[in-house]
């Protein structure tokens, strides 16, 4: 009986140091992932930022304002104005663009470019 | 061992001898063994329960030691690049109110020299030369020469030129990470966000810190490691603050002004929407503070915030507002204003001659300096000082940045008589038009203070009241009638009942002794809509002069006021207000006296 349990004890102990030396790999292993991880995640985040500064600068209103000058003849964009605010009652049912919605809109167009 | 035996036979002997039962004996042994065999096992269980308790509390020791350590440890944060690991973290962005990009960070390299690396110094020269035009090839000969075993080349380089410095091949030449602030928008909102630049330098990285504006205000916030990742978000709003900087740029050139300040402001929160002042510069490249000249003629110059002005007859309101608030006046009550009003050696005119007498509505609506001066000699110099206190008018605004504390407002020190006639129409008080916006805000938004800010948050304190709401009501209708029929008809924006007041006041000699006859500071304060006021807008103007008549004009109604009424067209569909038809202003309140 007891030599036994001295066995169990002698093969318990050599199954606990084969699982601490495969979770020390395993650690080792996680702790190198994460390091690569991190440093993906730095490098995700730069691209980001680069990417971020490059919408911004593209998008800043001084180069969207020129552009819209650039195209003005196919786009007729102009500032908002006042007059452009509409009532319910104006927009046009069924999905359809009442003519004389579009001649409304293309004239006050026209209005401003004058 | 010698085990004793249980019945040893001489004492059995002797029992027997005396007639005693020799079993007692036997008796007596077992139990003597019994105590013994007690006592060793006793002592063995104590011991044992001493290495179970050891054992037990060197292991809860090595629990909490771990615990400990691991509660004091800093969490690790994914670093932008190793290479640097002592100045790291990246600064925060700052957005607009809409989450628009003003500032961000961008990585780059900077490039320096080690002489006594290098192959070919002549080569590296010319090719470096013909790469940045900005260096000068005999220059750089010269340090790659020298005695020098360090030298830096350029701060910050585009990912081209390090491309062609790299495709030079010298092993003399090295690149450091940088981390580069960026301002995508160019100048817009420059004075706002002010600049950054290097603080602490080496070859593996450097810190950047902010110079001016909020990136100096907020530097500490920006650069907190534990903040990694959060924005700073202003009150500016990216479209507004760009339509507002280019009318007013437009308007500058238009008027000849060698200076513009706009401030678009939240009359019910103080969030300021947009701060503009012009001439501006470019944050990327900040211009070098000047050295000669006036300070308040360079670029770097926020005149909405520093710029520390008289008036003129923007201050009129306040006069009429707290005479109506004290009860010494209503509207309609008369004030004698024939003229010219002399106060010891000085003598108070009007612009027109208005007559013999005007209601203090027409005092505001035709811009008397007489009938003003009269209510302020009413309402006495110090009730006068206590309201412009309560007002903001003597202490730096308290906008969140570095410049605002160099924007304190002069005042007398001695109030005299005279001094609160004239501050009763803008004269002898100095204020920045912050101070003017925020005031606006306060009297006529209902009559809270209002505390000008450029943070955005969830929440904002209403400020303690300064005028009745009734006071604020009539403030209002006064100044809604100098847009529709008083000095400032060219600030009417149809369906946005705009109200305000114009002001133009003469610029001081610079090295004292009197006025300018031809310069002047003109100035419109306004709000819209009047009957519900959501905007607070200053426009100032610095020497305008519009000469398409036969004589030049620079009053505010000529100058001011238009650049004004176009900011307002243009910024309030941006601002989602839709045009309305202003209620009728005496609806409902109708005076009677009998």
């Amino acid at each position: 009986m007891k030599i036994l349990v001295y066995v169990a004890i002698f093969l318990m102990v050599i199954a606990q140091g084969f699982w601490a030396y495969t979770e020390n790999y395993e650690t080792q292993k996680s702790l190198a992932s994460t390091k690569r991880l991190q440093i993906d995640i730095a490098n995700a985040r730069s691209q980001l930022g680069v990417l971020n500064a490059e919408w911004a600068y593209l998008n800043r209103p001084d180069r969207l304002r020129d552009l819209v000058d650039m195209n003005f003849d196919r786009l007729l964009l102009l500032p908002l104005r006042p007059e452009q605010f509409g009532h319910v009652a104006e927009v046009p049912r069924n999905g359809l663009l009442a003519d004389d919605f579009i001649e409304r809109l293309t004239v006050s167009v026209l209005e401003v470019e004058e | 061992m010698i085990r004793k035996p249980l019945r040893p036979l001489a004492l059995v002997l002797e029992a027997r001898a005396a007639g005693k039962n020799p079993g007692d004996i036997e008796r007596e042994n077992i139990k003597d063994r019994h105590e013994q065999a007690r006592d060793a096992s006793r002592s063995r269980a104590e011991s044992r329960l001493l290495v179970l308790i050891l054992a037990f509390i060197s292991l809860f020791a090595l629990v909490a030691v771990r615990m400990g350590a691991l509660s004091v440890s800093e969490p690790m944060e994914p670093q932008s690049s190793y290479s640097g690991p002592s100045i790291v973290a990246q600064r925060g962005n700052i957005v607009d109110r809409q989450g628009r990009i003003l500032a961000i960070n961008l990585d780059t390299h900077s490039l320096y020299a080690t002489p006594q690396d290098m192959v070919e110094p002549e080569l590296a020269a010319q090719a470096l030369a013909q790469i940045f035009p900005d260096l000068d090839q005999q220059d750089l000969l010269r340090w790659f020469t020298g005695s020098r075993k360090f030298l830096w080349v350029k701060k910050k380089l585009s990912p081209e030129q390090k491309q062609a410095v790299h495709d030079l091949g010298e092993p003399g030449l090295k690149f450091g990470p940088r981390e580069l602030r960026l301002y995508p928008n160019g100048s817009l909102a420059a004075h706002v966000l002010g600049g950054a630049s290097f603080g602490r330098e080496d070859v593996a990285a450097a810190e950047v810190v902010g110079v001016a504006g909020v990136e100096k205000t907020f530097d500490d916030f920006l650069r907190d490691p534990s903040y990694a990742g959060q924005e700073l978000q202003l009150t500016v709003d990216l479209s507004i603050q760009s339509a507002v900087e280019q009318v007013l740029r437009g308007g500058m050139m238009l008027m000849n002004a060698k200076g513009a300040a706009g401030i678009l402001m939240d009359a019910n929160t103080g969030e300021i929407i947009s701060v503009v002042s012009l001439p501006d510069f470019d944050p990327n490249d900040r211009p070098a503070p000047p050295t000669k000249g006036n300070p308040a003629d360079s670029p770097l110059f926020n005149r909405a915030i520093q710029g520390v002005y008289e008036l003129g007859s923007t201050f009129k309101i306040f006069a009429a507002a707290q005479a109506l608030e004290m009860g010494l006046v209503t509207p309609d009550t008369m004030i004698d204003i024939r003229g010219p009003l002399k106060w010891g050696k000085f003598r108070i005119t009007d612009f027109h001659n208005y007559g013999n007498e005007l209601s203090v509505h027409d005092i505001i609506k035709k811009s008397s300096n007489i009938g003003s001066a009269r209510l302020a000699l009413q309402i006495g110099a110090d009730k006068q000082q206590e309201f412009l206190k309560s007002l903001g008018f003597f202490e730096p605004t308290s906008v969140e940045m570095v410049e605002a504390s160099g924007g304190r407002p002069k005042y007398p020190k001695d109030w005299k008589d005279i001094s609160t006639i004239t501050i009763s129409y803008g004269h002898g008080l100095s204020a920045t038009p912050m101070h003017l916006a925020a005031a606006y805000a306060s009297l006529l938004n209902g009559g809270y203070k209002i505390t000008p800010t450029l943070l955005k948050r969830d929440f904002y304190e209403r400020g303690p009241r300064v005028v009745s709401p009734q006071t604020s009501r009539q403030a209002r209708e006064m100044l809604r009638s100098v847009v529709k029929e008083g000095t400032a008809t060219f600030g009417n924006v149809p369906g946005y009942a705009v109200a305000g007041k114009t002001g133009t006041a003469d610029k001081p000699i610079e090295t004292g002794g009197g006025y300018y006859e031809d310069r002047v500071i003109s100035t419109f304060a306004s709000a819209f809509p009047a009957h519900d006021p959501k905007y607070v807008l200053v426009v100032t103007m610095d020497e305008p002069e519009l000469s398409t008549g036969i004589e030049p004009k620079r009053t505010a109604g000529w100058t001011a006021v238009p650049v004004a009424a176009e900011i307002i067209t243009r910024v309030a569909p941006l601002l989602g207000l839709r045009p309305e038809i202003e209620p009728s202003a005496q609806l409902g309140v109708t005076q009677t006296s009998n």
